[in-house]
């Protein structure tokens, strides 16, 4: 009986074709737009998610100076209060993974007749597992290169194209304020941060070398920043209280006092560009939403319509035994069937228009399944939720009235 | 004594109108027995066609009781009453009634659906009735193909197909020149003879005396109830 009357519903599809078709065609903008912006949504949070895994995992950064001396204040960089001692002290405490002292600024790097300004920064080997950089030819600096202040370096890829063009940049020697420093190694690439900044444009030298040769503080042993890695989310919360006890008490800073530092929690950075984009994406698939309900209620308003139109074969229909139930069958499955064929053609034309915006744009575009499952379903409930009353009217029609109707 | 398939008891049915309650029947007492020819006639409202739609049970009484094939109609459920419509009834209509977008055969085999035949079924038995009425090579056509009188024939084989034991018809040759009224007439009477039960509505006395029996109403009452007296049409 279902088969017959799926055979019924396709009928009358057909048999006003340019309706049926201007029908469908809100749904199929409506899905079609649902599809492509939940892929435009969710490739933007799929790239801020391959940007905040560039940074490292669980990271904070502490800031030297935040000093108030004779009522002038200033945040990070102010003073040079952190020293290579406070790093080895955090390191020590529980919870946390590495540590790495950082010395860093912008210096001009010379190679033969080119030159390139770039970040020099001087820390200490376990900066590269902190921020997850590899090395992709040669080999990282080690402890003993900090030790004796070596003039070796590690190439991020945007200084190496600019400085050495075509050439390989391993084993060569480039110059910095008149010092020599040989290329030992090529960092991995690893695109923008956060803030927009090229992290590849780079150069990674032993803190004792930049500290002595490149920058040369007027303060022996104290640096920048500290990079501190905590073993898990989980453990942040206790190695930023026990690293702010720790740092104040060896800075002795009485109770009361401002810290003499500053702490930037990354992971709460990361966070909360997760969520910005979470958001954009919520707001982009609402939107679109609403063309979804646009194109349900163009169902619901052809239905009621058709309905009016057959008022006298529904009375027909009803005369030779059709139950109430199976005329409200009848008209629920005509509109399940043009909401479904929308969706069909939307979910077709939404995932085209996506993989063009991707091939037009450079924008990443993620099509889930969940995504497709989710315009289904709401298509499927909106040829429901909308068909049900159109065909309840229908069903609920008096054969009498329904057979006189002309 | 055969079968009686309707009986009604004093039935009445009333409207509210804006003017106050308006009897379109009252206390109607008929009985017809299987394998009857009934004609229904009476001026226009007069309450015969209030009366075939209770018959039908596409309504029900205000008053008194309508037994059909010895149930009580007005106790019925809608799905009850559609049931009986679709396997004790058959329904034929001054209009035709045809639904356009379908084939002779789809036409004929609809109520088979309601009655939850399998396709090949359903298909089998349509094909078997329209060859019945004559009209077995026109079972792929549309209803808009063929004349009036055809289209009548193939709303008689819808009416036949789930074998009823009553076939109603409001009005059957109202829409039809008097050769292809007599053909229709003919196919009646050879149903009838075949010993299906058949109720007309009619106001065309011709017609009226293809039946075995003539019921007039007047003024929403049965007025008189007559054997036919002679013929008067030579196919019937």
């Amino acid at each position: 009986m279902l088969k017959a009357m799926l055979r019924e519903a396709w009928q009358a599809m057909g048999a006003n074709r340019l309706r049926t078709i201007l029908t469908m065609l809100g749904m199929v903008i409506g899905v079609g737009s649902v599809v492509l912006m939940m892929a435009i949504g969710q490739g933007a949070q799929y790239a801020v998610a391959q940007t905040i895994s560039t940074m490292g995992s669980n990271l904070y950064i502490l800031i030297s100076g935040s000093t108030s001396t004779g009522g002038l204040r200033s945040g990070g960089g102010g003073g040079p209060t952190l020293t290579v001692a406070d790093a080895e002290a955090i390191a020590e405490l529980d919870g946390v993974a590495n540590v790495a002292p950082v010395h860093q600024g912008t210096q001009q790097l010379v190679y033969g007749p080119n030159n390139w300004s770039s970040t020099v920064v001087g820390t200490t080997p376990p900066y590269l597992e902190a921020r997850a950089w590899t090395i992709v030819s040669g080999h990282p600096f080690g402890d003993s290169d900090v030790r004796s202040a070596t003039r070796v370096a590690l190439i991020g890829q945007t200084a190496a194209d600019n400085l050495f063009a075509n050439d390989d940049p391993l084993g060569k020697t480039i110059r910095i304020r008149q010092s020599p420093f040989v290329i030992i190694g090529v960092l991995g690439k690893k695109g923008q941060n956060l803030d927009g900044r090229d992290q590849d444009d780079t150069l990674i030298i032993p803190l004792s070398t930049a500290q002595r040769k490149v920058f040369g503080t007027p303060f022996a042993g104290s640096v920048r920043l500290i990079m501190v890695q905590a073993t898990s989310a989980e453990a942040m919360a206790s190695v930023e209280r026990s690293m702010t006890a720790l740092l104040r008490q060896r800075h002795r800073i009485r109770e009361g006092q401002d810290n003499d530092f500053y702490l930037r929690n990354l992971a709460a950075a990361a966070d909360s560009a997760a969520e910005t984009t979470r958001v954009m994406s919520v707001l982009l698939g609402a939107i679109a939403s609403v063309s979804l309900l646009v194109g349900g209620i163009g169902i619901m308003n052809i239905m009621l319509v058709s309905v009016t139109e057959r008022t006298r074969e529904i009375g027909i229909r009803m005369a030779i035994g059709a139950r109430q139930k199976d005329i409200l069958t009848q008209f629920l499955l005509e509109a399940l069937m043009i909401s479904v064929a929308g969706c069909l053609i939307g979910l077709v034309l939404g995932i085209a228009g996506a993989l063009l915006t991707n091939a037009v744009t450079d924008m990443v575009i993620v099509i889930s399944g969940g995504s497709i499952l989710v315009a289904f379903g709401v298509a499927a409930g909106i040829g429901i939720f909308f068909g049900y009353y159109p065909a309840h009217r229908a069903s609920g029609l008096d054969p009498i009235e329904a057979l006189r109707h002309q | 004594m055969s079968q009686v398939v309707i009986r009604t008891l004093a039935v009445g049915k009333s409207y509210r109108t804006a003017a106050g309650p308006f009897a379109a029947l009252s206390g109607v007492d008929l009985a017809i027995e299987a394998g009857e020819f009934v004609a229904i006639m009476g001026p226009s409202g007069s309450g015969k066609s209030t009366f075939m739609n209770l018959l039908g049970c596409l309504d029900t009484p205000t008053s008194g009781d309508y037994f059909l094939v010895g149930r009580n109609v007005a106790q019925l459920g809608k799905d009850e009453l559609a049931t009986l419509r679709n396997r004790t009834i058959g329904f034929v209509f001054q209009g035709f009634n045809l639904l356009p977008r379908m084939t002779l055969a789809d036409n004929v085999a609809l109520p088979l659906v309601y009655a939850g035949v399998e396709r090949d079924a359903r298909r089998a038995r349509a094909l078997q009735e329209l060859a019945r009425v004559g009209l077995g090579d026109y079972a792929a056509s549309l209803p808009s193909r063929i004349s009036g009188g055809q289209q009548q024939r193939v709303a008689i084989a819808r009416a036949l197909v789930n074998s009823p034991q009553l076939i109603l018809a409001d009005e059957p040759t109202g829409n039809l020149d008097s050769h292809t009224s007599e053909e229709i007439m003919a196919l009646f009477t050879e149903l009838n003879r075949e010993g299906i039960t058949i109720v007309l509505v009619t106001h065309e006395p011709d017609i009226a005396a293809c039946a075995r029996r003539q019921v007039r109403f007047l003024d929403g009452r049965l007025v008189s109830d007559v054997p036919t007296a002679a013929r008067a049409l030579a196919a019937c």
